[in-house]
């Protein structure tokens, strides 16, 4: 974390602002924002010092509903957009919200590098399967069988396995979380901004407008029965045959986070490098 | 008492925990009927906004009972859930655009009876007398909640099966 705790105790109200989110009701995303709220108030961190960034989607809308400073960035893009903003400026929390579709489809490979990169910021990802904005698309991690208007018979395609992908590019801390259980959730936050380098949550959103089926997950998801491991390989085996349903940390590493020297410090005059740009 | 629910030890510790339940119920309703007035549904918005004030009610008796306590930071500190949520929560993932005032008295009976339950757990394992005296007290309120909410289900009887069909369903959501 990059933020000192603040003794005074912060009520999650603090964290929210007065837009009224239009998500439909019933949608995850309303319990992640909760659990946003929570963990930023058990942090005790200032707004000012917190910034989230998103791209686009149904999830990426939720820096406007915290009073938190945000930038609703470009479709797949949160994450270079953050890392820039991180690496300049290494004293504030930097969140990254996304969705299956802005950060696994369009962001792929924005998600691949900032793993690799593992600099000091949390990746949120809501995940319901779907594009709930642009009504009802198949993501990269609909199940091949899903059977739409727009995907008759489904896709066929096997899913894209987010955890798995993270693991193998060097995330730093990974976790699985449910919407519906916002406190379990904002713990989860809590230990993933303390966690240093790049943390990766993926929470599990039923999209109740295009996924009704998803209600069920509340029956299905369940919280992960063993501590989280610092050893790749068995944080690997246990995220490639868990049944995708398993809640909590599931992997913490130890390696140390990228933060290069910039500026000043890095002995370049910034004024100097304007002037160079100047056209 | 579940597993995930906070330890009452004291009067204090009680009064906390009543408190947060009760602020966290309005704070809920008051989520469910912010989304019904963005989904246009303003009969739903007025039982939630009703359930809120009901809540609100409670909250401040709460407080009056505790006297110099300072509830909001004790429950900040003691009165946390986890896994689950507080009860009187309404779970927001049954939440529906067209839901009736059937469906949102649903809600609010589970969370009654989930507050039932947790307040007679008390009363069933509380060591300390004074404890146990009030808990039996919070039991008492929350059965005539419960049985507030079983009479405000007669005006309300349950909606057709179609009642969440939309011939114009609004899924643009700009």
């Amino acid at each position: 974390m990059s933020t000192a705790e603040a003794p005074l105790a912060c009520k999650p109200a603090d964290y929210k602002s007065d837009i009224k989110p239009i998500w439909c009701p019933g949608c995850g995303d309303y319990h992640v924002l909760m659990s946003f709220t929570r963990a930023f108030a058990q942090l005790g961190l200032p707004t000012e010092d917190i910034v989230i960034v998103s791209g686009i989607g149904c999830s990426s809308r939720i820096p406007a509903y915290t009073n938190c400073y945000g930038f609703h960035g470009v479709h797949g893009r949160s994450l270079a957009l953050a890392a820039g903003l991180k690496v300049t400026r290494p004293e504030l929390t930097v969140v990254v919200a996304s969705g299956d579709g802005d950060g696994y489809s369009i962001g792929g490979n924005h998600f691949l590098h900032a793993c690799r990169r593992n600099i000091d910021m949390t990746y949120v990802v809501m995940d319901n399967r779907i594009y709930g904005m642009t009504k009802g698309q198949p993501s990269p991690t609909t199940e091949p069988e899903f059977d739409t208007a727009l995907s008759p018979g489904g896709t066929g395609l096997r899913p894209f396995h987010p955890l798995v992908i993270a693991l193998a590019s060097g995330a730093n801390f990974i976790a699985r979380c449910f919407s519906g259980e916002p406190n379990e959730t904002a713990s989860v936050l809590v230990e993933a901004i303390r966690h240093p380098g790049f943390s990766f949550v993926e929470i599990l959103s039923p999209c109740v407008t295009f996924r009704p089926d998803e209600k069920e997950w509340k029956n299905l998801v369940h919280l992960a029965p063993v501590a989280a491991t610092n050893d790749p390989a068995k944080a690997a085996r246990r995220i490639m045959t868990d049944d995708g349903f398993n809640i909590g940390i599931l992997y913490r590493g130890d390696r140390r986070p990228y933060q290069p020297s910039i500026g000043q410090s890095a002995g370049i005059d910034l004024s100097q490098l304007e002037k160079d740009f100047e056209l | 008492m579940s597993d995930n629910a906070p330890k009452v030890a004291s009067l204090a510790d009680l009064f906390a925990v009543a408190y947060r339940i009760e602020a966290d119920a309005v704070e809920r309703y008051d989520l469910l009927a912010d989304q019904m007035e963005t989904h246009n549904n303003p009969e739903l918005v007025a039982v939630f906004r009703d359930l809120a004030r009901a809540e609100g009610i409670h909250r401040d008796e709460i407080r009056r009972l505790a006297g110099d306590i300072d509830l909001a930071r004790l429950a900040q500190e003691i009165a946390t859930w986890g896994p689950g949520e507080s009860p009187e929560e309404a779970d927001l993932g049954e939440a529906h655009y067209l839901m009736t005032p059937w469906h949102a008295l649903q809600l609010a009976l589970a969370g009654e009876e989930r507050a039932l339950a947790f307040f007679t757990s008390i009363v069933e394992t509380a060591k300390n007398p004074a404890v146990k005296k009030m808990a039996e007290e919070f039991v008492e309120e929350e059965s005539e909640h419960v049985n507030l909410v079983h009479r405000l289900l007669r005006k309300y009887p349950a909606p057709v099966r179609s009642w969440c069909s939309d011939q114009d369903p609004p899924i643009a959501q700009d």
